[in-house]
């Protein structure tokens, strides 16, 4: 289908994109890179009487790096961050995800604000910035809020963005360490039926460990207790893979007619051991 | 604000300027009003890759992206790619390939091909098909596409 008609809106600053996100009320989206809100109007899904879209904010796009730091504008497309040799090579876990998000053409179009925004259960974005422990900056009327990855997603499509506010950049420390994600998905470019984003600062023995899981629950997870369970240890011991998939035993898994909660548990611990032991060489 | 906006872009080397709707995403625009209907529309949720085009040198989805976001950009179409040649190999190996059958399939699926050949790709049979695994062909089972553009990579390197 095509998409329902809307009023159309292109603020040049990000000071304009915030007063109309106020004064549209509840009935104003934000366009990012429209690669999901898009077929959700042409579904009819999601129907916005007004987009307002961030695609001429020059503030919004763009790679900085500051102090240890990486600041990553919530506009900038993942094409641009694929085309960042140096972003790649400092954020292995970054370099691994991006291919694997949809295809060539999605990516080119595609944002990284947008796919936080969205919160899409089984997106990798969402669990790579809280493995790699990335900070989320919104503006709003009231001002800038910075909010941890870890605390910004809360439920299915829900995320502790207000309604008033725009994303406007993702701060990710620069720290080095090790990183990969590995998932298991139909076909390359498909949602993942569970995948999980595994950070490190070193695996020789494991330090440092974060793994955040996405496609298991309605909202990516990192448990504090596979951390703590492969803190010290060296390769993928048996008792602390034990100590994981308890971990993993009593999540409130997705159910849904791709697949059943029981095998998405059973993917969870299948998807920790394939990442850990392809870090381990 | 308004409901239909005017926009201007190069398409195919040609300057268009029109007033759209801003509803109208960029391959219907393509479609019904410059003309050009090699772009195909099919699953009009980014799925299956009928409609990919090029927009200032990368591939996109003509489907997820409106009209009025196209202002000041430069279009390049399937009609483009075989007028200035470049898909002029990659489309003979297709055809003698017979990696087409309907046809539908086929503009999306050489403009991402071409996308792959022209960033380097090699004649990787499993990379070939992860690249375009977003790009439907409901026809050839993929066998025969893959073939084509191995083939067309083959001749490429010989001709260089």
């Amino acid at each position: 289908m095509k998409a329902p008609d809307f009023d159309y809106l292109r603020p040049a600053s990000l000071d304009e994109a915030v007063a109309a996100l106020a004064a549209g009320g509840g009935d104003a989206a934000l366009l990012a890179g429209g690669q999901s809100l898009m077929p959700m109007m042409n579904f009819r899904i999601a129907n916005p009487t007004q987009l307002i879209d961030l695609g001429a904010i020059a503030a919004l796009r763009g790679i900085t790096r500051a102090k240890g730091v990486v600041r990553i504008g919530a506009m900038t497309r993942y094409r641009d961050l694929e085309g960042d040799a140096a972003l790649l090579s400092d954020l292995p876990l970054l370099a691994k995800a991006l291919p694997l998000i949809a295809h060539e053409a999605i990516r080119t179009r595609g944002t990284l604000g947008g796919s936080l925004a969205l919160a899409d259960p089984a997106a990798e974005m969402p669990a790579v910035m809280m493995a790699l422990g990335a900070t989320i900056d919104l503006v709003g009327p009231k001002g800038l809020r910075r909010i941890a990855a870890d605390a910004f997603f809360l439920g299915l499509y829900d995320t502790a963005r207000a309604a008033d506010e725009v994303i406007t950049a993702i701060e990710i420390p620069l720290g080095g360490g090790i990183g990969t994600v590995y998932e298991l998905a139909p076909r390359h470019g498909d949602y993942a039926l569970a995948g999980v984003a595994v950070q490190a600062t070193s695996s020789a023995p494991w330090s440092g460990l974060r793994a955040a899981f996405f496609g298991i629950t309605d909202r990516p997870i990192m448990l504090d207790a596979i951390s703590a369970a492969f803190e010290g240890q060296r390769g993928v011991p048996e008792a602390a893979m034990q100590a994981a998939q308890a971990a993993l035993a009593d999540l409130d898994y997705l159910n849904d007619a791709r697949t059943d909660g029981a095998t998405r548990r059973h993917y969870a611990g299948v998807v920790l051991q394939r990442a850990l032991k392809e870090l381990l060489g | 604000m308004s409901r239909s906006t005017e926009i201007s872009m190069r398409v195919n080397g040609e300057q268009i300027r029109a007033t759209v709707p801003v509803r109208q995403n960029l391959v219907d625009f393509l479609r019904h009003h410059v003309g050009l209907t090699g772009s195909h529309v099919g699953c009009e949720h980014g799925v299956c890759g009928a409609c990919t085009l090029e927009v200032d040198g990368a591939p996109v989805r003509g489907c997820l992206m409106l009209a009025v976001q196209a202002d000041g950009a430069e279009i390049t179409t399937i009609e483009g790619f075989a007028a200035s040649g470049r898909s002029v190999r990659l489309a003979d190996a297709f055809a003698r390939h017979n990696a087409l059958q309907c046809g539908f399939c086929t503009p999306g699926m050489l403009t991402s091909a071409l996308s792959y050949i022209e960033g380097g790709g090699g004649a990787d049979r499993t990379a070939i098909r992860e690249h375009l695994s977003g790009n439907y062909c409901r026809c050839t089972g993929y066998q025969a596409i893959v073939e084509a553009i191995c083939d067309a990579i083959a001749q490429e390197e010989a001709a260089a």
